[in-house]
């Protein structure tokens, strides 16, 4: 069998070259005109404006939290486990029996929630995971910081205000 | 020399010199601009209105920038470069003619900067003292990618330079004279120069094309092969002198080739009549009919290279660059055998219109 030559012959139309400039030349003659006289653009003023994303986008993490400003995370460590980047780390301890009113629903709370965002994949499996709907990720795309260590968020930046499933504006 | 002929030849210096750096940065603009637009994308627009400020905060920006010599180099050489890559195209444009006379005092004053007979041959010199430039920074920078810019640069100019003297040789039989303001004369008596011998004038676009290391045959920068080729080393207003001269030489071989085969400095279609027009108007004589003239054939010259330019930038967004094997090809094996066989049609062709 050996390989088989799939190579064409030319034209002599396609040989010559300029006809095929002239038919490109008259593509970009057509985006010109689109671009200058249409203002057509593909591209966005990115900073000012942003593209909308999916509610299904798996951006930057949150914590959801109740009407009281509780994390509704009870530290079950579902999420930690299932992680398979590694990238949660909570440690857990007991809500204060005192001040306590949620009873039995919310007995334990994480002590910290540390997400490290470079090693997070955004799989969303902590989100699958989760029996009580506490994290959750945003339609935020933008993390970039400015050290490592920053990339690392605690659980006061998970329980920031969110406007459902996106960032809120003003924050 | 006479008082009046020094003053009158700073200002025709001055005159051209100004143009062509003026022109530079809204050409800089344009390209990027147009490119934009051209790839349905918006482009700069955020320095001055439509973005127009923005050479300007390149220029800056290139000032600001460290002055930075490579350790090993020539620095001879390695200044040397970015000055004669801008002082050789700028040169070439002397003898230009950009009018045919202006009257000033009651003297006549031919608007060229360098009257001479041998104008064509004054300009081809100069065009190829465009490859040293590149040998010298390719070389004088001890960088590897920029000695095999300067390869490719040197025998791309080398070789093009050839089908561009045979197609220009063509010209030169067909108007029996060297001299570029009797070549514009004679096709405003006769044809534009593209009429009477189209292939030549096809030639010698695409030869422009290489001279100027333009895209398609951007080989010697080729930023996706070899960096930036031989202005790889070159940083701040050394790197800024390079981009200059790029545009500069693109300023002079547009002016070129309307020079030599769109007629040149004569009036566009429908500017004699605008022309009569306002002469009549304002009811000049025939010296403020000379000088109005003159206005308009400098606006026809310049409206003619800006053309080009613009074609420039066209031919950039439209052609990928030709791989080196291709471009040797093109220059040896198809422009140079049919622009030698094109002389010979021609010079056979005036024999036969002459006899």
């Amino acid at each position: 069998m050996g390989t088989i030559n799939v190579s064409k012959k030319y034209t002599a139309v396609e040989k010559a070259y300029l006809p095929a400039i002239l038919i490109g030349m008259k593509i970009t003659m057509k985006r010109f005109i689109q671009g200058f006289l249409f203002r057509k653009s593909w591209t966005i003023m990115y900073p000012e404006k942003r593209r909308d994303y999916s509610d299904r986008f798996r951006g930057a993490h949150f914590i959801s939290v109740d009407p009281k400003k509780t994390e509704n995370c009870t530290a079950c460590f579902l999420c930690e486990t299932v992680c398979p980047a590694e990238c949660i780390h909570i440690v857990a301890e007991e809500r204060d029996e005192a001040d306590n009113s949620y009873g039995v629903a919310k007995e334990k709370k994480p002590a910290s929630f540390d997400i490290d965002l470079l090693r997070c994949c955004f799989c969303g499996f902590c989100e699958e995971a989760c029996p009580k709907d506490a994290i959750k990720l945003s339609t935020n795309y933008e993390m970039a910081t400015y050290s490592r260590e920053d990339a690392i968020v605690d659980l006061d930046h998970l329980k920031r205000p969110m406007n459902g499933r996106h960032e809120k504006k003003d924050s | 020399m006479e008082y009046f002929d020094f003053l009158q030849l700073i200002a025709k210096i001055l005159l051209v010199v100004g143009v062509c750096l003026g022109v530079v940065p809204v050409t800089v603009w344009f390209e990027r601009r147009g490119a934009a637009w051209m790839q349905g994308r918006v482009g700069p627009n955020r320095v001055g209105p439509f973005g127009l400020l923005q050479p300007l905060a390149d220029v800056l920006k290139f000032i600001h920038k460290e002055d930075f010599v490579p350790k090993n180099a020539n620095k001879f050489y390695y200044y040397l470069a970015p000055l004669i890559a801008l002082i050789a195209p700028l040169c070439a444009l002397s003898v230009i003619p950009f009018g045919d006379k202006a009257i000033v005092g009651g003297r006549e004053v031919v608007l060229q900067i360098a009257q001479m007979d041998s104008g064509v041959i004054f300009i081809l010199a100069f065009a190829g003292l465009e490859v040293y430039p590149l040998i010298l920074a390719g070389w004088a920078s001890k960088n590897k990618y920029s000695v095999l810019g300067a390869l490719r640069g040197s025998s791309q100019i080398v070789s093009y330079e050839i089908s561009m003297g045979l197609s220009l040789l063509s010209m030169l039989i067909v108007y029996g004279s060297f001299n570029p303001h009797e070549m514009v004369s004679w096709q405003v008596e006769h044809f534009w120069g593209a009429v009477v011998n189209p292939f030549g004038a096809l030639v010698f676009l695409i030869s422009i094309f290489a001279e100027t290391n333009r895209l398609p045959f951007d080989l010697p920068e080729g930023e996706s092969e070899i960096v930036a080729g031989y202005h790889l080393e070159y940083g701040a207003m050394k790197f800024a002198l390079f981009f200059m001269a790029e545009y500069i030489a693109m300023i002079m071989a547009s002016a070129l080739i309307s020079t030599l085969f769109f007629g040149g400095y004569s009036l566009l279609p429908g500017m004699d009549f605008l022309v009569s027009f306002i002469a009549s108007f304002f009811g000049f004589g025939s010296v403020g009919t000379t000088n109005v003239t003159a206005v308009f054939q400098f606006v026809s010259l310049a409206s003619k290279v800006a053309f080009f330019m613009f074609l420039f930038v066209w031919i950039r967004w439209t052609l990928p660059r030709f791989r080196f094997d291709q471009l040797m090809d093109l220059g040896w094996k198809i422009l140079f055998p049919l622009s030698l066989i094109n002389l010979v049609v021609v010079t056979l062709g005036v024999y036969y219109f002459n006899r």
